[in-house]
């Protein structure tokens, strides 16, 4: 089981991959994705995204605002951009 | 050299002078499109993903959000016309413009107050020509937009669409956009699409099928829709601009196309025209020595 991640901003995709693990900053608080995770819609402030692969690798992203959406193991964040 | 064959010959010249440029104008669009094209395509996985998440939130939650519910009695529309800043591309910006002034004349039938928002230096002159009102004018950018841009009329349009119409002279109920969408390297076509009410289910795009899963939002539903829609108006209006950049240079490279072609022709029926010339010259100055030699002879014939 793996997550299926995509991180996008309006112009490219910024990472996409398979992930074990997302957590990311939403504006109730860290928010942490493991696989099997009930769908959600979150709204995210500017904070860092981490993403750790199914490598062992771990990427992190800093994010100015955005959204999180997560259903069926697939988790897209949505930035206006990414540093 | 006669007078006819120098006017044919300068004219050639500033034909292959014209032709030069046509023939460059039309290699820089070619490659501008290619990479007009790829920003377009790096730009839909955010378009798809906002869509969905806009439908699955506007079609799961009853919020009653006023940019997805209609307004009951509309007073005004805004229109928003993305057209080229800089001509030499056939009919792209005069198509655009056409098609606001039917979408104005239609929302005008309904009873609509019609205030423009306009996108390049073509479409500003236009209305500027004809002293129409225009509530907000951007240039500069047509052929290369970015993100930034399109965040910058977003706004001016969101905040138009959020004061009170009834009040405010300057608000509105309804967001049209008129964009050229890039069907192909020949084809393009001006469309008017409204953006606001949403139509959240488009079928002309290809939002990911499937069914939508319930989600659970957080915070709640109305603050989700409230920061995903701008975003959303945002992404479409940047998918709009650069779809338009893409069509500007197809439109301007086969503008240009047909221009070298008719130069070439044109060249080609001068260098005729100037053989000819040339030929006749050459004969007449032989028929005029030949008709000088004979008088010569025939008078010394006669003095005999």
């Amino acid at each position: 089981m793996a997550l299926n991640v995509a991180l996008v901003s309006p112009t490219q995709k910024v990472w996409s991959g398979e992930a074990t693990f997302v957590s990311a900053r939403t504006t109730e608080g860290d928010l942490g994705v493991l696989p099997g995770h009930s769908p959600l819609f979150g709204v995210l402030v500017d904070g860092a995204v981490s993403i750790k692969g199914t490598d062992g690798t771990t990427q992190e992203f800093t994010v100015s605002g955005g959204f999180l959406s997560v259903s069926n193991d697939r988790v897209s964040i949505l930035t206006e951009s990414v540093n | 050299m006669g007078a006819q064959l120098r006017i044919y010959r300068r004219r050639m010249r500033s034909v292959k002078a014209t032709k030069k440029i046509t023939k460059a104008m039309e290699l820089i669009s070619a490659s501008r499109i290619v990479k007009a094209q790829q920003r377009v395509t790096a730009s839909t996985p955010y378009a798809n993903e906002l869509t969905r998440a806009v439908s699955a939130v506007a079609s799961f939650s009853s919020t009653n959000h006023p940019l997805t519910t209609a307004h009951e009695n509309p007073r005004r529309a805004a229109i928003l016309i993305i057209s080229a800043d800089r001509g030499m591309a056939g009919a792209y910006s005069t198509n655009a413009i056409k098609e606001g002034e039917k979408l104005a004349a239609l929302l005008r039938e309904r009873g609509l107050q019609v205030s423009n928002f306009l996108v390049g230096r073509k479409a500003v002159n236009y209305y500027k020509f004809r002293n129409r009102e225009m509530a907000g004018t951007w240039t500069g950018f047509s052929d290369n937009p970015t993100y930034e841009n399109a965040r910058e009329v977003a706004d001016a349009l969101l905040d138009a669409f959020l004061a009170d119409s009834t009040q405010d002279s300057l608000g509105v109920d309804e967001i049209h956009i008129i964009f050229t969408q890039f069907r192909s390297m020949l084809t393009q076509e001006a469309t008017a699409k409204r953006m606001i009410p949403l139509e959240v289910v488009e079928s002309s795009e290809a939002v990911p099928t499937g069914l939508l899963p319930m989600y659970e939002f957080e915070p709640n539903a109305g603050e989700v829709l409230n920061a995903l829609l701008p975003r959303y108006i945002q992404a479409r209006i940047f998918n709009a601009m650069l779809q338009s950049a893409a069509s500007e240079h197809a439109a301007r490279r086969r503008a240009m196309k047909s221009a070298t072609d008719n130069a070439e022709d044109l060249i080609k029926s001068l260098t005729r025209l100037a053989n000819a010339a040339r030929q006749a010259e050459i004969t007449q100055e032989i028929s005029e020595i030949v008709g000088g030699a004979d008088a010569l002879a025939s008078a010394s014939a006669g003095s005999e």
